[in-house]
């Protein structure tokens, strides 16, 4: 489980008791499979993001763990304790709704003690817990104020203080950021982050924003058509993605159809390359090549180096740090990165239209996805 | 910047904004309730035409006399009971349709009564309680002695409910279709318990659509008098009644005006205790 080849980016100690776990969930409607045959587990005071395209199951695997939906098949266990079929006001979990569900005619102090009033609380109690969630999400003062009359964001952040305030073993947040504008969303990123290691709690993540699941999460798994494709920590999922699907949906990759010559030798299109000594494929076999655009290296003057091929600068796109270039070699497109640093050292030119250049593949960036090309659209 | 209006260019502007709703109120509402309460305050002639001496008496002897006061009673109680019934089907009803799939064809079946006269549907009611009527068709089917139901006051609940059933369903359908459904989750969610969680994340919601629909069939159905008149025959005298009759065969328009006039002000009175009790949001409600 622990990651091997990466260093976790925020150097966490992660409880070794499992938070939830989830066991072979499958959920019909109708004919269709909306979430299929779904095992994972998450463990104690983990960011863990449920990332994919929209319709894709996650909000229903979510509706499970909260305990709105029960799952035709499977088992949800929170904390130790089988919970598939326990109604969701006797589970150690809160929500924040995709569109926060935040009772209109209530106060947002009301809004925030309803959970403890459920609970029976003592009055003071529950007044000074309140205040304590106020000031947790930054908005002391504005319990009388009616929610209606914030901002998307103070809601967003009512909705968190209304289900944190309940101290839950493990927080379910269904795209909780993406009715924002980005910058509010950047910084809301943040905040969330610093409140999750703060309170130690276990955050269920569900997120369409690849970059939101990077930034935030300690691992990631993405789903696609009901299914886990992949299931990782978050470098893993960006550096070695399985399949065609994860390479395309997380960032953007370069995928190179390939045929094994040898077990570290590949024909493809664009000529034979070498591959890192990691891999070791069957002489014959059918696989694809994924590089990131920003792993691409480009020359003006060919370079001492294995993987090399000729290309054309078919189109630039400036993006202010960055220059994207898309190459043209022998009929397959190449999308390329590198950063605008105004220099014109070797590995680092800046190109111009229609320019040859040499483009270099480097070995240990050719990440090898066996099972070939389907699903290789995230979109289709 | 544009300039300051002027005060006959604002006057100008209410005129057209605020205008025609005042006409329309002056016109069907305050003149109308004017000439009543002039009328209410003068006596009946020898040909039952309005004359002076004006004064309180027709005040003093609606509430001098206990039959008056039977019959204001009773209005106030069927009217009342009808509109408890009422609630008791229409609230669950209203959310039935709401969250059906079929909901325009629901709402059509509930609008439909009316695409047919009111009298005529009391009518059919006749036809149903009255003693060959269909109703005991069906208990004497059953090998049962057939019921007395006409003229009956079950005979002017029943009708009075299905009569006004409608207006309550449908400002409250109109309050429960807007309520967002995930709240009742969100409530489950923080720990209540479904019909906790149903009575504080969604019940209030429905308050104002409960009190609008309240109003809308408790003042009519407290001022009815056809239905009592065909289907409680004798028995039964509301205070429509009284008022029809003053109105028509005893020709003492001055009575009638004075009896209408307090049905009228003890509904306002109602509203105005609703509003203070809800204080200014329950004003704002109303309007
Ligand atoms: N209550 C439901 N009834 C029927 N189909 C549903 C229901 N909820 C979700 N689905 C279907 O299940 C699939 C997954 O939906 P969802 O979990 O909401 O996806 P996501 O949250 O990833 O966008 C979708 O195809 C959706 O249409
Ligand atoms: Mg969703």
């Amino acid at each position: 489980m622990e990651p091997t080849l990466f260093r976790g980016r925020r150097e966490r100690k992660l409880g070794q008791n499992l938070a939830v776990r989830l066991e072979g969930i499958t959920k019909r409607f109708g004919d269709q499979k909306a979430v299929d045959n779904v095992s994972l587990d998450i463990r104690d005071g983990e960011f863990f993001s449920l990332l994919g395209p929209s319709g894709c199951g996650k909000t229903t695997l979510l509706r499970m763990i909260a305990g709105f939906d029960t799952p035709d098949e499977g088992r949800v266990i929170i904390g130790g304790k089988d919970m598939t079929e326990v109604p969701p006001y006797l589970r150690p979990v809160n929500t924040v709704f995709q569109n926060y569900a935040l009772f209109p005619h209530m106060t947002v102090e009301q809004n925030i003690a309803f959970g403890l009033r459920m609970k029976k609380m003592p009055r003071d109690e529950i007044a000074r817990r309140v205040q304590w969630a106020l000031e947790l999400i930054n908005l002391p003062g504005y319990e009388k104020r009616r929610t209606d009359q914030m901002s998307g964001g103070q809601r967003q952040r009512i909705a968190l203080a209304r289900a944190l305030v309940n101290e839950p073993e493990v927080l379910l947040l269904d795209e909780p950021l993406s009715a924002l504008d980005l910058k509010l969303r950047q910084e809301l990123r943040v905040d969330l982050m610093n409140l999750q290691e703060r309170l130690g709690i276990t955050f269920i993540f569900v997120t369409h924003d690849q970059e939101e699941a990077l930034v935030m999460s300690d691992r990631i798994a993405v789903m696609n058509k009901g299914r886990i494709e992949q299931l990782g920590p978050t470098e893993e999922i960006y550096e070695l993605p399985k399949t065609a699907f994860v390479a395309k949906f997380i960032g953007d990759s370069n995928l190179i159809p390939a045929q094994a010559l040898e077990p570290r030798k590949v024909r493809t299109a664009l000529g034979e390359f070498v591959l890192d000594e990691e891999d070791a494929l069957t002489p014959g076999q059918e696989v694809l090549l994924s590089i990131r655009p920003e792993k691409i290296r480009l020359f003006r003057d060919k370079p001492n180096l294995p993987n090399v091929f000729r290309a054309r600068i078919d189109d630039i796109i400036y993006t202010g740090s960055e220059n994207q270039y898309v190459l043209l070699a022998d009929g397959q497109r190449l999308m390329c990165e590198t950063l605008n640093q105004d220099i014109q050292e070797p590995g680092h030119e800046e190109f111009t239209y229609d320019e040859e250049v040499w483009v270099a593949l480097t070995p240990e960036k050719l990440v090898v996805i066996e099972g070939g090309v389907e699903g290789s659209n995230p979109y289709a | 910047m544009r300039e300051a209006a002027t005060p006959w260019e604002r006057l100008r502007q209410m005129l057209i904004t605020v205008g025609p709703g005042a006409l329309w109120l002056g016109l069907f509402v305050l003149i109308p309730t004017l000439i009543m309460l002039v009328a209410s305050l003068m006596s009946r002639g020898s040909l039952g035409q309005l004359v002076p001496p004006f004064g309180l008496h027709n005040y003093l002897r609606f509430f001098s006399d206990p039959l008056f006061l039977e019959i204001i009673g009773r209005s106030l109680w069927i009217g009342l009971w009808s509109t408890v019934f009422i609630m008791l089907l229409g609230y669950p009803l209203a959310f039935y349709i709401a969250q059906s799939r079929h909901k325009e064809v629901l709402l059509l079946l509930v609008v439909i009564p009316f695409f047919t006269n009111f009298l005529i549907r009391v009518y059919a009611w006749i036809v149903i309680f009255q003693k060959e009527g269909l109703l005991n068709g069906l208990i004497t089917a059953f090998g049962l002695p057939p019921a007395e139901l006409l003229p009956s006051t079950l005979a002017v609940y029943v009708a009075t409910v299905y009569t006004y059933l409608p207006f309550f369903v449908l400002p409250l359908y109109a309050a429960v279709e807007r309520i967002d459904w995930s709240q009742l989750e969100a409530a489950y969610d923080l720990g209540a318990r479904p019909i906790r969680a149903f009575w504080e994340a969604i019940f209030p919601q429905t308050v104002p659509g409960l009190f609008e629909g309240f109003l809308l069939v408790f003042i009519p159905a407290v001022g009815t008098f056809v239905i009592a008149d065909l289907l409680g025959g004798g028995k039964v005298t509301l205070i429509g009644n009284l008022i029809q009759l003053q109105f028509g065969s005893a020709q003492n328009w001055a009575f009638g005006s004075a009896a209408s006039m307090v049905l009228m002000a003890m509904v306002l009175l109602g509203l105005w205790l609703y509003a203070r009790t809800q204080g200014e949001k329950g004003l704002d409600k109303l309007v």
